[in-house]
């Protein structure tokens, strides 16, 4: 994965829990564009291990000058989001992936609509430009609880293709009156909540629409969970895993070689074979099929976690 | 200009010819003695100076001659370039990634200046030069891609990737291995490698296919494949297998040395910015098995592969027919003494 060492230009509270990032290019030159939906992995240095999270570029995609991103606080994360609220300041070092793209706009679309649950309307604020600049008809739908909780409403232009549903104000999203009578050709792009983008896709099957016009915004952060071991069959080296660390992070820290690029289930970078398994392991990635879960021969490191007496590697 | 470009055809009178420099560093495509199909992936550039890895794109004594055959391929058949609505974007990035590329790596062929989506072009080889507004395709002659890879060497495929695949939804192909994009446009990974024996079952396309998914921007990528071809043609395609397939029968073991050639193809991958597509040039490289024998490792080594190859491999590339001449010509630069690892030739 190509990185860039960038420098924090501005950090701004945009509601109590969401802070919106800015980093720059501390010699000024211009950073690659990307694509509207692309997102980064920002490195996270705490003591001894690296930890890496991926957050949606919200910015311009056609503009170099600067990289932004919204983080929103989890307390009871693995503690990435913390970090990011809690030690990085304007001027500060950080050191970023280049952008990728796992949730890309079909632009084979004749329409295309955007439905976004709280923090989900990340991805989505670099689609909505991108979509401007191509001149693409679209029309987003931003659901929160709160106008408080609602940090994307900042962000967003203030458009007739634009919906904002606050429900604690009695303005619920109605899926089916959004969704019905679509014209045909029309894609539709879900990221929030797992119930949000469940619902999107039963209501869009009830009316027909193609799977292929149904697109969600697949990677999550990596769960903490329960602490567990995992042995590396070259060497035989037992690695621990602690209840914060992602597998993926635990193997770094213990210097196996290991490739990555989403770190959140989507990519299919770090798949890993199985050589032994006593117990379950525990899939939360996107990548696998039910089948390759099923038989516990296969693992994505990145999120998934163990449980049981032995679980080898084929690293 | 420090470069010498060829005047040379790849058609009628065949004139194609390779300098003593274009023989040295000819990508030669067996690191071994024997050959399978395997998903042979590296990074991009990166190679020995002088040699075709060095480079993104690479340009050499062919570069005018070539782009002279892809304008007449391109006359007598307009859709052997192609570009689905959706893939104009696409285009965009393939031209700036190309522009850009040629622009530092040969600042002495190339040269561009750029005020935000003002461009001016130079492009002295073919004696180009062109304002433009980046991004709005009125400004060009004709599309992005289009514009961009009539000044390229190689074949070009852009692929869009939905639902986990790849999908070939543009291209500029008058160089192919007998494969036609008239054929394979709107096909996804599976469909278009169908008819490669093997592979599939091998388990290669799979791998293949997620590691292209996985590749990202500034981190590009290449493999070599070859074909053996008769005469030094550029366009074997399907569509004018009439003016090409009969020409097999004219190898005779007097010939065989100068007629024969073997067909390498660098091919990259590139994940580009704006639009998410990878972009998969296939620049072709041609030399006859005299030159390649000039070297002692290769005429060894291309021997034991074309005489020990996997016969469906022979059948599959269309050399079969001429197996027999080709490796009995071969065998006399074979004297069985081991040949050392990698590609390259010995100093
Ligand atoms: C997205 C990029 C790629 C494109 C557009 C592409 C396209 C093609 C096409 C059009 C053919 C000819 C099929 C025919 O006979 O009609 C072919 C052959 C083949 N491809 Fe790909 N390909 C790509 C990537 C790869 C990769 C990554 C591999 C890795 C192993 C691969 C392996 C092969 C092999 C082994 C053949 C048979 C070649 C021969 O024996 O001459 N391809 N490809
Ligand atoms: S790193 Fe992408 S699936 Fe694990």
């Amino acid at each position: 994965m190509k990185k860039l060492c960038l420098k924090v230009a501005e950090v701004e509270q945009l509601s109590p829990l969401v802070k919106r990032f800015r980093f720059e290019e501390p010699t000024g030159a211009a950073l690659p564009v990307f694509s509207g939906g692309a997102h980064l992995t920002v490195e996270m240095p705490e003591g001894d291990m690296i930890r890496r999270n991926s957050y949606s570029l919200i910015s311009d995609p056609y503009d170099g000058s600067g990289y932004e991103i919204a983080v929103r606080r989890e307390d009871k994360g693995r503690g990435g989001s913390l970090y990011m609220h809690t030690k990085v300041a304007e001027g500060d070092e950080i050191t970023v992936s280049v952008p990728s793209n796992l949730f890309q706009l079909d632009l084979r679309a004749k329409k295309h609509v955007l439905i976004a649950g709280g923090i989900g309307i990340t991805p989505f604020l670099s689609q909505l430009r991108q979509l401007d600049m191509e001149q693409k008809p679209y029309e987003l739908h931003y659901a929160a609880r709160s106008r408080e909780e609602a940090a994307g409403i900042k962000l967003l232009p203030q458009a007739a293709h634009v919906h904002v549903h606050i429900s604690e104000e009695g303005s619920r999203m109605d899926l089916g009156s959004i969704l019905d009578g679509q014209p045909l050709g029309t894609h539709v792009y879900t990221c929030g909540p797992d119930g949000l983008i469940t619902a999107v896709a039963d209501q869009t099957a009830r009316l027909g629409w193609p799977k292929t016009s149904v697109h969600s915004e697949a990677f999550t952060a990596p769960p903490p969970g329960e602490p567990f071991d995992v042995v590396v069959k070259s060497s035989g080296k037992t690695v621990h895993v602690k209840a914060d660390q992602s597998l993926l992070e635990a193997l770094e820290a213990a210097k196996v070689e290991i490739d990555y690029s989403c770190r959140g289930g989507a990519c299919g970078r770090c798949h890993t074979k199985v050589t032994a398994c006593d117990g379950r392991i525990l899939h939360n990635d996107h990548w696998l099929s039910d089948d390759e879960r099923a038989a516990q021969q296969d693992i994505m490191p990145c999120m998934s976690r163990f449980k049981g007496t032995r679980l080898e590697l084929d690293l | 200009m420090t470069m010498q470009f060829n005047d040379e055809t790849f058609r009628g009178d065949y004139t194609y010819h390779n300098s003593p420099e274009a023989i040295r560093r000819f990508p030669f495509p067996f690191d071994q003695d024997t050959y399978m199909y395997s998903v042979n992936i590296e990074q991009h550039p990166g190679g020995p100076k002088g040699t075709p890895f060095e480079k993104m794109f690479d340009v050499d004594e062919h570069y005018v001659a070539e782009m002279k055959d892809r304008e007449i391929t391109l006359a007598e058949d307009p859709l052997r370039c192609q570009s689905l609505p959706h893939m104009e974007l696409a285009g965009w990035d393939l031209l700036e990634l190309i522009m850009v590329s040629k622009a530092k790596d040969y600042p002495d062929l190339f040269t561009l200046h750029r005020d935000g989506n003002d461009w001016h072009w130079i492009n002295k080889p073919l004696g180009i030069e062109k304002k433009f507004t980046f991004l709005d395709a009125t400004t060009l002659p004709c599309g992005p891609m289009e514009y961009i890879t009539r000044q390229t060497q190689g074949d070009f495929a852009l692929l869009h990737e939905r639902d986990n695949n790849l999908w070939m939804d543009a291209g500029m192909i008058t160089s192919q291995a007998d494969w036609s994009l008239d054929f394979d446009v709107g096909m996804n990974f599976f469909e278009w490698h169908a008819p490669v024996p093997k592979a599939r079952k091998m388990g290669v396309f799979d791998k293949a296919l997620k590691f292209l998914l996985a590749v990202s921007q500034g981190q590009h990528y290449r493999r070599l494949n070859w074909t053996m071809t008769v005469n030094p043609r550029l366009d074997t395609s399907p569509e004018n297998y009439h003016k090409w397939g009969p020409e097999k029968r004219t190898i005779t073991p007097e010939n065989v040395g100068q007629k024969q050639f073997l067909r390498v193809e660098l091919q990259t991958f590139f994940r580009l910015p704006r639009s998410n597509a990878l972009a998969f040039p296939i620049r072709c490289y041609l030399m006859n098995l005299e030159d390649i024998a000039s070297n002692p490792k290769w005429g060894r080594r291309l021997h034991r592969v074309l005489r020990d190859i996997d016969p469906d491999l022979a059948e599959y590339k269309g050399f079969a027919v001429n197996q027999k001449f080709i490796v009995d010509y071969l065998s006399q630069f074979d004297d069985g003494a081991p040949t050392s690892p990698g590609i390259f030739p010995d100093a």
